[in-house]
Protein backbone atom coordinates (compact mmCIF):
# COMPACT_ATOMS: atom_id res chain seq x y z
CA UNK A 1 0.00 0.00 0.00
CA UNK A 2 1.68 3.36 -0.84
CA UNK A 3 0.72 6.52 1.13
CA UNK A 4 0.62 9.83 -1.12
CA UNK A 5 3.64 11.93 0.03
CA UNK A 6 1.05 14.53 1.21
CA UNK A 7 -1.34 12.87 3.01
CA UNK A 8 -4.56 15.58 3.33
CA UNK A 9 -6.93 16.41 6.65
CA UNK A 10 -9.23 13.53 6.01
CA UNK A 11 -6.75 11.05 4.89
CA UNK A 12 -4.25 11.87 8.37
CA UNK A 13 -7.76 11.88 10.19
CA UNK A 14 -9.00 8.17 8.41
CA UNK A 15 -5.34 7.10 9.12
CA UNK A 16 -5.87 7.48 12.88
CA UNK A 17 -9.16 6.09 13.28
CA UNK A 18 -8.81 3.12 11.12
CA UNK A 19 -5.35 2.48 13.37
CA UNK A 20 -7.48 2.75 16.81
CA UNK A 21 -10.16 0.55 15.51
CA UNK A 22 -7.22 -1.72 14.06
CA UNK A 23 -5.62 -1.67 17.65
CA UNK A 24 -9.09 -2.22 19.41
CA UNK A 25 -9.99 -5.53 17.10
CA UNK A 26 -6.48 -7.00 17.66
CA UNK A 27 -7.24 -6.61 21.47
CA UNK A 28 -10.95 -7.23 22.04
CA UNK A 29 -10.97 -7.18 25.59
CA UNK A 30 -10.25 -3.06 25.81
CA UNK A 31 -12.96 -2.91 24.14
CA UNK A 32 -15.65 -5.71 25.96
CA UNK A 33 -14.90 -5.01 29.34
CA UNK A 34 -16.21 -1.51 29.66
CA UNK A 35 -19.32 -3.74 28.38
CA UNK A 36 -19.35 -6.11 30.51
CA UNK A 37 -18.59 -3.30 33.34
CA UNK A 38 -22.10 -1.84 31.98
CA UNK A 39 -24.49 -4.83 32.37
CA UNK A 40 -22.89 -5.57 35.78
CA UNK A 41 -23.34 -2.54 37.18
CA UNK A 42 -27.05 -2.45 35.99
CA UNK A 43 -27.13 -6.24 37.27
CA UNK A 44 -26.07 -4.88 40.69
CA UNK A 45 -28.79 -2.37 41.28
CA UNK A 46 -31.91 -5.11 41.32
CA UNK A 47 -30.01 -7.12 43.37
CA UNK A 48 -29.61 -4.77 45.79
CA UNK A 49 -32.62 -3.22 45.63
CA UNK A 50 -35.29 -5.78 45.13
CA UNK A 51 -37.25 -6.81 42.47
CA UNK A 52 -40.28 -4.56 42.37
CA UNK A 53 -41.05 -3.66 38.89
CA UNK A 54 -42.54 -0.12 39.81
CA UNK A 55 -39.77 0.86 41.66
CA UNK A 56 -37.15 -0.69 38.69
CA UNK A 57 -39.29 1.03 36.30
CA UNK A 58 -38.20 4.43 38.13
CA UNK A 59 -35.16 3.62 38.42
CA UNK A 60 -33.84 2.33 35.20
CA UNK A 61 -32.79 5.77 33.26
CA UNK A 62 -30.93 6.65 36.10
CA UNK A 63 -29.74 3.26 36.45
CA UNK A 64 -28.80 3.03 32.76
CA UNK A 65 -26.55 6.14 32.47
CA UNK A 66 -24.93 6.00 35.76
CA UNK A 67 -23.31 2.89 34.36
CA UNK A 68 -22.63 4.32 31.19
CA UNK A 69 -20.92 7.44 32.73
CA UNK A 70 -18.79 5.13 34.72
CA UNK A 71 -18.02 2.38 32.13
CA UNK A 72 -16.82 4.79 29.60
CA UNK A 73 -14.65 6.76 32.19
CA UNK A 74 -13.25 3.00 32.76
CA UNK A 75 -11.81 3.05 29.33
CA UNK A 76 -10.60 6.91 29.05
CA UNK A 77 -7.75 5.70 30.97
CA UNK A 78 -5.89 4.17 27.89
CA UNK A 79 -7.06 6.74 25.48
CA UNK A 80 -3.48 7.39 25.59
CA UNK A 81 -1.52 5.12 27.33
CA UNK A 82 -0.74 2.54 24.73
CA UNK A 83 0.55 5.30 22.78
CA UNK A 84 2.76 7.10 25.22
CA UNK A 85 4.36 3.79 26.25
CA UNK A 86 4.93 2.32 22.68
CA UNK A 87 6.30 6.30 21.94
CA UNK A 88 3.97 6.58 19.10
CA UNK A 89 2.05 10.14 21.02
CA UNK A 90 5.36 11.75 20.12
CA UNK A 91 4.90 10.36 16.88
CA UNK A 92 1.13 12.12 16.57
CA UNK A 93 2.16 14.93 17.78
CA UNK A 94 5.14 15.39 16.04
CA UNK A 95 3.29 14.84 12.97
CA UNK A 96 2.49 17.65 9.93
CA UNK A 97 -1.43 16.97 10.11
CA UNK A 98 -3.03 19.16 12.89
CA UNK A 99 -2.99 17.61 16.74
CA UNK A 100 -6.57 19.01 17.16
CA UNK A 101 -7.60 16.56 14.44
CA UNK A 102 -5.52 14.06 15.50
CA UNK A 103 -7.40 14.09 18.99
CA UNK A 104 -10.49 14.27 17.64
CA UNK A 105 -9.53 11.31 15.12
CA UNK A 106 -9.02 9.52 18.48
CA UNK A 107 -11.82 10.68 20.30
CA UNK A 108 -13.93 9.20 17.54
CA UNK A 109 -11.91 6.16 17.72
CA UNK A 110 -12.96 5.54 21.58
CA UNK A 111 -16.09 6.46 21.12
CA UNK A 112 -16.83 3.60 18.14
CA UNK A 113 -15.01 1.13 20.23
CA UNK A 114 -16.76 2.25 24.15
CA UNK A 115 -19.62 4.48 23.31
CA UNK A 116 -20.72 3.10 20.55
CA UNK A 117 -21.44 -0.93 22.21
CA UNK A 118 -22.99 0.79 25.02
CA UNK A 119 -26.04 2.65 22.73
CA UNK A 120 -26.44 -0.83 20.98
CA UNK A 121 -26.25 -3.07 24.32
CA UNK A 122 -28.78 -0.21 26.43
CA UNK A 123 -32.22 -1.11 25.11
CA UNK A 124 -31.24 -5.00 26.25
CA UNK A 125 -30.83 -3.57 29.65
CA UNK A 126 -33.65 -0.91 29.43
CA UNK A 127 -36.22 -4.00 28.69
CA UNK A 128 -34.88 -6.04 32.00
CA UNK A 129 -36.13 -2.79 33.67
CA UNK A 130 -39.25 -2.86 32.11
CA UNK A 131 -39.31 0.33 30.89
CA UNK A 132 -41.99 0.65 28.01
CA UNK A 133 -41.33 0.59 24.81
CA UNK A 134 -41.35 3.83 23.67
CA UNK A 135 -39.10 5.71 26.29
CA UNK A 136 -36.32 3.06 24.49
CA UNK A 137 -36.02 5.26 21.77
CA UNK A 138 -35.35 8.27 23.77
CA UNK A 139 -32.85 6.63 25.82
CA UNK A 140 -30.93 5.45 22.36
CA UNK A 141 -30.75 8.98 21.00
CA UNK A 142 -30.07 10.89 24.11
CA UNK A 143 -27.48 8.04 25.25
CA UNK A 144 -25.83 8.39 21.45
CA UNK A 145 -25.17 12.57 22.04
CA UNK A 146 -24.13 11.51 26.06
CA UNK A 147 -21.72 8.89 25.22
CA UNK A 148 -20.44 11.41 22.15
CA UNK A 149 -20.05 14.01 25.13
CA UNK A 150 -18.62 11.95 27.36
CA UNK A 151 -15.45 11.13 25.08
CA UNK A 152 -15.10 14.58 24.15
CA UNK A 153 -14.84 15.45 27.41
CA UNK A 154 -12.78 12.86 28.42
CA UNK A 155 -9.98 12.82 26.07
CA UNK A 156 -9.42 16.32 27.42
CA UNK A 157 -9.07 14.89 30.85
CA UNK A 158 -7.40 11.43 29.73
CA UNK A 159 -4.42 14.06 27.84
CA UNK A 160 -3.80 15.98 30.76
CA UNK A 161 -3.53 12.98 33.20
CA UNK A 162 -1.34 10.51 30.41
CA UNK A 163 1.70 9.73 32.45
CA UNK A 164 0.62 10.45 35.40
CA UNK A 165 1.25 7.79 38.06
CA UNK A 166 -2.36 8.24 39.96
CA UNK A 167 -3.60 8.84 36.63
CA UNK A 168 -7.01 6.75 36.69
CA UNK A 169 -8.52 7.55 39.77
CA UNK A 170 -7.05 11.45 39.15
CA UNK A 171 -8.58 11.14 35.66
CA UNK A 172 -12.15 10.52 36.89
CA UNK A 173 -11.86 13.50 39.82
CA UNK A 174 -11.41 15.54 37.30
CA UNK A 175 -14.13 14.29 34.29
CA UNK A 176 -16.87 13.44 36.74
CA UNK A 177 -18.17 17.08 37.74
CA UNK A 178 -17.43 18.53 34.23
CA UNK A 179 -20.38 15.21 33.28
CA UNK A 180 -23.36 16.65 35.37
CA UNK A 181 -25.05 18.24 33.15
CA UNK A 182 -25.16 14.95 30.50
CA UNK A 183 -26.22 13.26 33.36
CA UNK A 184 -28.61 15.31 34.30
CA UNK A 185 -30.18 16.00 31.05
CA UNK A 186 -29.76 12.27 29.61
CA UNK A 187 -31.44 10.54 32.66
CA UNK A 188 -34.08 13.15 33.23
CA UNK A 189 -35.29 13.16 29.55
CA UNK A 190 -35.07 9.03 29.89
CA UNK A 191 -37.43 9.93 32.75
CA UNK A 192 -39.33 12.35 31.22
CA UNK A 193 -40.49 10.10 28.44
CA UNK A 194 -40.89 7.22 30.61
CA UNK A 195 -43.82 9.75 32.38
CA UNK A 196 -45.07 10.62 28.91
CA UNK A 197 -43.98 14.24 29.15
CA UNK A 198 -42.17 16.55 26.03
CA UNK A 199 -38.47 15.30 25.66
CA UNK A 200 -37.61 17.65 23.17
CA UNK A 201 -35.83 20.36 25.12
CA UNK A 202 -33.90 17.80 26.70
CA UNK A 203 -32.71 15.97 23.44
CA UNK A 204 -32.30 19.94 21.94
CA UNK A 205 -29.81 20.54 25.40
CA UNK A 206 -27.78 17.23 24.45
CA UNK A 207 -27.30 17.73 21.26
CA UNK A 208 -26.17 22.04 21.98
CA UNK A 209 -23.65 20.44 24.44
CA UNK A 210 -22.24 17.71 21.88
CA UNK A 211 -21.70 20.42 19.07
CA UNK A 212 -20.11 22.51 22.05
CA UNK A 213 -17.37 20.14 23.29
CA UNK A 214 -17.14 18.94 19.61
CA UNK A 215 -16.02 22.46 18.44
CA UNK A 216 -13.67 23.11 21.78
CA UNK A 217 -12.80 19.32 23.00
CA UNK A 218 -10.05 18.87 20.07
CA UNK A 219 -8.31 22.05 20.95
CA UNK A 220 -8.40 21.24 24.66
CA UNK A 221 -7.12 18.13 24.54
CA UNK A 222 -4.63 19.14 22.22
CA UNK A 223 -3.01 21.32 24.60
CA UNK A 224 -2.98 18.92 26.84
CA UNK A 225 -1.29 16.66 25.27
CA UNK A 226 1.40 19.27 23.90
CA UNK A 227 1.65 19.82 27.76
CA UNK A 228 2.01 16.40 28.97
CA UNK A 229 4.17 15.59 26.64
CA UNK A 230 6.52 18.39 26.96
CA UNK B 1 -1.24 56.99 29.28
CA UNK B 2 -0.46 53.52 27.58
CA UNK B 3 2.77 54.11 27.78
CA UNK B 4 2.50 53.81 32.05
CA UNK B 5 0.14 51.18 31.97
CA UNK B 6 2.02 49.03 29.90
CA UNK B 7 5.32 49.87 32.51
CA UNK B 8 3.01 49.42 35.61
CA UNK B 9 2.00 46.03 34.81
CA UNK B 10 5.03 44.62 33.42
CA UNK B 11 6.67 45.67 36.84
CA UNK B 12 3.92 44.16 38.09
CA UNK B 13 4.51 41.13 36.40
CA UNK B 14 8.22 40.41 37.43
CA UNK B 15 8.22 38.79 40.65
CA UNK B 16 10.46 41.27 43.09
CA UNK B 17 8.38 43.54 42.68
CA UNK B 18 4.91 42.29 43.08
CA UNK B 19 6.28 40.48 46.44
CA UNK B 20 7.45 44.17 47.73
CA UNK B 21 3.95 45.53 46.98
CA UNK B 22 1.88 42.87 48.36
CA UNK B 23 3.47 43.52 51.40
CA UNK B 24 2.63 47.08 51.71
CA UNK B 25 -1.02 46.85 50.06
CA UNK B 26 -2.02 43.64 52.33
CA UNK B 27 -2.24 45.57 55.76
CA UNK B 28 -4.76 47.93 54.01
CA UNK B 29 -6.74 45.17 52.91
CA UNK B 30 -6.86 43.26 56.60
CA UNK B 31 -7.67 46.14 58.10
CA UNK B 32 -10.36 47.64 55.61
CA UNK B 33 -11.57 44.00 55.17
CA UNK B 34 -11.73 43.18 59.13
CA UNK B 35 -13.40 46.38 60.10
CA UNK B 36 -16.16 45.85 57.76
CA UNK B 37 -16.79 42.68 58.76
CA UNK B 38 -16.58 43.67 62.40
CA UNK B 39 -19.67 46.42 60.85
CA UNK B 40 -21.67 43.55 59.13
CA UNK B 41 -21.32 40.98 62.09
CA UNK B 42 -22.52 43.45 64.81
CA UNK B 43 -25.00 45.28 62.19
CA UNK B 44 -26.49 42.42 61.42
CA UNK B 45 -26.87 40.42 63.95
CA UNK B 46 -28.07 43.05 66.63
CA UNK B 47 -29.58 46.06 64.70
CA UNK B 48 -31.05 44.32 61.51
CA UNK B 49 -34.75 43.50 62.08
CA UNK B 50 -35.61 39.83 62.17
CA UNK B 51 -37.25 37.88 58.68
CA UNK B 52 -40.97 38.20 59.05
CA UNK B 53 -40.90 34.49 58.04
CA UNK B 54 -37.82 33.03 58.44
CA UNK B 55 -37.12 34.78 62.25
CA UNK B 56 -33.40 35.39 63.26
CA UNK B 57 -32.94 32.09 61.20
CA UNK B 58 -32.53 34.43 58.35
CA UNK B 59 -29.01 36.13 60.14
CA UNK B 60 -27.14 33.06 58.82
CA UNK B 61 -27.32 34.73 55.24
CA UNK B 62 -24.36 37.26 56.38
CA UNK B 63 -21.85 34.60 56.10
CA UNK B 64 -23.46 32.91 53.45
CA UNK B 65 -24.20 34.64 50.91
CA UNK B 66 -20.46 36.27 50.63
CA UNK B 67 -19.00 32.48 51.06
CA UNK B 68 -21.38 31.29 47.89
CA UNK B 69 -20.18 34.40 46.45
CA UNK B 70 -16.54 34.68 46.62
CA UNK B 71 -17.00 30.02 45.83
CA UNK B 72 -17.54 32.19 42.15
CA UNK B 73 -14.92 34.78 42.46
CA UNK B 74 -12.31 32.65 43.03
CA UNK B 75 -12.94 30.57 40.42
CA UNK B 76 -13.15 33.40 37.90
CA UNK B 77 -9.99 34.64 39.06
CA UNK B 78 -8.80 31.44 38.54
CA UNK B 79 -9.86 31.30 35.29
CA UNK B 80 -8.10 34.79 34.01
CA UNK B 81 -5.19 34.24 35.81
CA UNK B 82 -4.83 31.06 33.53
CA UNK B 83 -5.84 32.53 30.89
CA UNK B 84 -3.38 35.19 31.30
CA UNK B 85 -0.51 32.68 32.07
CA UNK B 86 -1.50 30.43 28.95
CA UNK B 87 -1.88 33.62 26.30
CA UNK B 88 0.78 36.08 27.63
CA UNK B 89 3.04 32.64 29.55
CA UNK B 90 2.91 35.22 32.80
CA UNK B 91 4.44 33.19 35.71
CA UNK B 92 2.53 35.52 38.19
CA UNK B 93 -0.87 34.45 36.35
CA UNK B 94 -0.20 31.47 37.30
CA UNK B 95 1.21 31.51 40.75
CA UNK B 96 -1.87 33.36 41.68
CA UNK B 97 -4.11 30.90 39.91
CA UNK B 98 -2.34 27.94 42.40
CA UNK B 99 -2.64 30.21 45.36
CA UNK B 100 -6.13 31.40 44.46
CA UNK B 101 -7.14 27.20 44.57
CA UNK B 102 -7.27 26.49 48.22
CA UNK B 103 -9.02 29.99 49.37
CA UNK B 104 -11.47 29.22 46.27
CA UNK B 105 -12.78 25.50 47.94
CA UNK B 106 -12.76 26.51 51.05
CA UNK B 107 -15.02 29.54 50.77
CA UNK B 108 -17.53 26.83 48.67
CA UNK B 109 -16.60 24.68 51.89
CA UNK B 110 -18.22 27.32 53.88
CA UNK B 111 -21.11 28.30 51.49
CA UNK B 112 -22.44 24.48 51.88
CA UNK B 113 -21.86 24.03 55.64
CA UNK B 114 -23.73 27.43 56.51
CA UNK B 115 -26.52 26.45 53.55
CA UNK B 116 -26.51 23.01 54.96
CA UNK B 117 -27.28 24.43 59.04
CA UNK B 118 -29.66 27.35 56.84
CA UNK B 119 -31.80 24.66 55.58
CA UNK B 120 -32.04 22.51 58.64
CA UNK B 121 -35.24 25.19 60.11
CA UNK B 122 -36.31 26.76 56.71
CA UNK B 123 -36.71 23.13 55.07
CA UNK B 124 -36.59 20.48 57.81
CA UNK B 125 -33.97 19.16 56.26
CA UNK B 126 -29.63 19.57 56.89
CA UNK B 127 -29.42 18.40 52.42
CA UNK B 128 -31.78 18.98 50.13
CA UNK B 129 -31.26 18.15 46.68
CA UNK B 130 -33.78 19.34 45.09
CA UNK B 131 -31.72 23.09 45.66
CA UNK B 132 -30.18 23.55 42.46
CA UNK B 133 -27.37 26.13 44.03
CA UNK B 134 -26.93 23.88 46.92
CA UNK B 135 -26.12 21.39 44.37
CA UNK B 136 -24.36 23.18 41.85
CA UNK B 137 -22.03 24.38 45.00
CA UNK B 138 -21.51 20.94 45.76
CA UNK B 139 -20.21 20.25 42.14
CA UNK B 140 -18.18 23.36 42.48
CA UNK B 141 -16.39 21.49 45.00
CA UNK B 142 -15.33 18.85 43.42
CA UNK B 143 -13.88 21.14 40.43
CA UNK B 144 -11.89 22.85 43.33
CA UNK B 145 -10.68 19.32 44.47
CA UNK B 146 -10.27 17.96 40.92
CA UNK B 147 -7.54 21.35 40.32
CA UNK B 148 -6.06 20.53 43.55
CA UNK B 149 -5.25 17.03 43.00
CA UNK B 150 -3.97 17.39 39.34
CA UNK B 151 -1.82 19.95 40.68
CA UNK B 152 -0.53 17.99 43.11
CA UNK B 153 0.10 14.80 40.90
CA UNK B 154 2.33 16.81 38.60
CA UNK B 155 5.94 17.16 40.26
CA UNK B 156 7.57 20.05 37.70
CA UNK B 157 6.22 23.40 38.21
CA UNK B 158 5.80 24.79 35.14
CA UNK B 159 4.05 21.92 34.05
CA UNK B 160 1.65 21.25 36.59
CA UNK B 161 0.73 25.54 35.69
CA UNK B 162 -0.20 24.69 32.00
CA UNK B 163 -1.99 21.60 33.04
CA UNK B 164 -3.98 22.84 35.47
CA UNK B 165 -4.80 26.07 33.87
CA UNK B 166 -6.13 24.27 30.57
CA UNK B 167 -8.32 22.45 33.25
CA UNK B 168 -9.59 25.50 35.00
CA UNK B 169 -10.18 26.82 31.55
CA UNK B 170 -12.31 23.72 30.25
CA UNK B 171 -14.35 23.71 34.02
CA UNK B 172 -14.98 28.10 33.45
CA UNK B 173 -16.98 26.88 30.05
CA UNK B 174 -18.71 24.30 31.79
CA UNK B 175 -19.73 26.20 35.38
CA UNK B 176 -22.54 28.06 33.40
CA UNK B 177 -23.78 24.88 31.95
CA UNK B 178 -23.67 23.48 35.21
CA UNK B 179 -25.49 26.14 37.22
CA UNK B 180 -28.02 25.64 34.23
CA UNK B 181 -28.64 22.37 34.03
CA UNK B 182 -28.89 21.56 37.99
CA UNK B 183 -31.18 25.08 37.82
CA UNK B 184 -33.18 23.44 34.94
CA UNK B 185 -33.54 20.04 37.36
CA UNK B 186 -35.31 21.01 39.82
CA UNK B 187 -35.92 24.34 41.83
CA UNK B 188 -36.35 24.80 45.61
CA UNK B 189 -34.56 27.80 47.02
CA UNK B 190 -35.33 31.25 47.02
CA UNK B 191 -35.02 33.25 44.79
CA UNK B 192 -32.39 35.78 43.41
CA UNK B 193 -33.10 38.72 45.99
CA UNK B 194 -29.71 41.20 45.80
CA UNK B 195 -29.16 40.90 41.85
CA UNK B 196 -32.77 41.26 39.95
CA UNK B 197 -34.61 44.47 38.21
CA UNK B 198 -36.04 46.89 40.26
CA UNK B 199 -33.24 46.57 43.03
CA UNK B 200 -32.56 44.21 45.85
CA UNK B 201 -35.74 43.19 47.78
CA UNK B 202 -34.58 43.10 50.87
CA UNK B 203 -34.87 45.58 53.83
CA UNK B 204 -32.27 48.49 53.88
CA UNK B 205 -31.75 47.79 57.25
CA UNK B 206 -30.92 43.81 56.62
CA UNK B 207 -28.87 45.25 53.20
CA UNK B 208 -26.53 47.33 54.49
CA UNK B 209 -24.53 44.87 56.94
CA UNK B 210 -24.71 42.22 53.84
CA UNK B 211 -23.22 44.50 51.27
CA UNK B 212 -20.74 44.87 53.82
CA UNK B 213 -20.27 42.01 54.87
CA UNK B 214 -19.78 40.67 51.48
CA UNK B 215 -17.88 43.95 50.60
CA UNK B 216 -15.62 43.28 53.80
CA UNK B 217 -15.24 39.25 53.30
CA UNK B 218 -13.91 40.09 49.81
CA UNK B 219 -11.20 42.47 50.84
CA UNK B 220 -9.90 39.60 53.38
CA UNK B 221 -9.91 37.38 50.73
CA UNK B 222 -7.35 39.66 48.48
CA UNK B 223 -4.92 40.25 51.92
CA UNK B 224 -5.22 36.39 52.20
CA UNK B 225 -4.92 35.73 48.39
CA UNK B 226 -1.87 38.55 48.26
CA UNK B 227 -0.22 36.31 51.25
CA UNK B 228 -0.77 33.37 49.49
CA UNK B 229 0.71 34.38 46.20
CA UNK B 230 4.11 36.10 47.84
CA UNK B 231 4.51 32.85 49.67
CA UNK B 232 4.27 31.00 46.24
CA UNK B 233 6.41 33.46 44.89
CA UNK B 234 8.94 33.06 47.34
CA UNK B 235 8.92 29.33 46.48
CA UNK B 236 8.97 29.30 43.29
CA UNK B 237 12.12 31.96 42.99
CA UNK B 238 13.78 30.14 45.24
CA UNK B 239 16.93 30.03 43.43
CA UNK B 240 17.06 33.45 42.31
CA UNK B 241 19.55 35.86 43.58
CA UNK B 242 16.85 38.00 44.60
CA UNK B 243 15.48 35.50 47.16
CA UNK B 244 18.62 35.39 48.45
CA UNK B 245 19.32 38.58 48.96
CA UNK B 246 16.55 39.62 50.55
CA UNK B 247 17.22 36.35 53.17
CA UNK B 248 20.68 37.53 53.62
CA UNK B 249 19.39 41.02 54.07
CA UNK B 250 16.80 39.92 56.34
CA UNK B 251 19.34 37.75 58.53
CA UNK B 252 22.07 40.04 58.87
Amino acid sequence: MTEPANPTLWQGFAAVVKRDLLLAYKRPGDMLNPLFFFAMVSTLFPLAIGPAGDQLKLLGPGVVWVAALLSVLLSLNSMYLSDLEDGSLDQLILSPQPLPLIALGKTVAHWLVSGFPLVLVSPLIAITYQMPTETIGVMVVTLTLGTISLSLLGSVGAALTVGLNRGNALLSLLVLPLAMPVLIFGARTVALAAADDAVSAGVYFLAAYCMLALSFAPFAAAAALKISNE
Amino acid sequence: MFRHMWIFLHKLASPPHFYGLAAKMIPWFYVSGLLLIAYGTIAGLFYAPADYQQGDAFRIIYVHVPAAYLSMMAYSIMAISAGIGLIWRMKLAHAVAAAAAPLGAWFTFLALATGSIWGRPMWGTWWEWGDPRLTSELIMLFLYFGYMSLRAAIDETSKADKASAVLILVGAVNVPIIHFSVEWWSSLHQGPTLVREGGPAIETAMLYPLLGMILGFTLFFGALLLARVRAEVLHRERRSRWVRNLILGESA
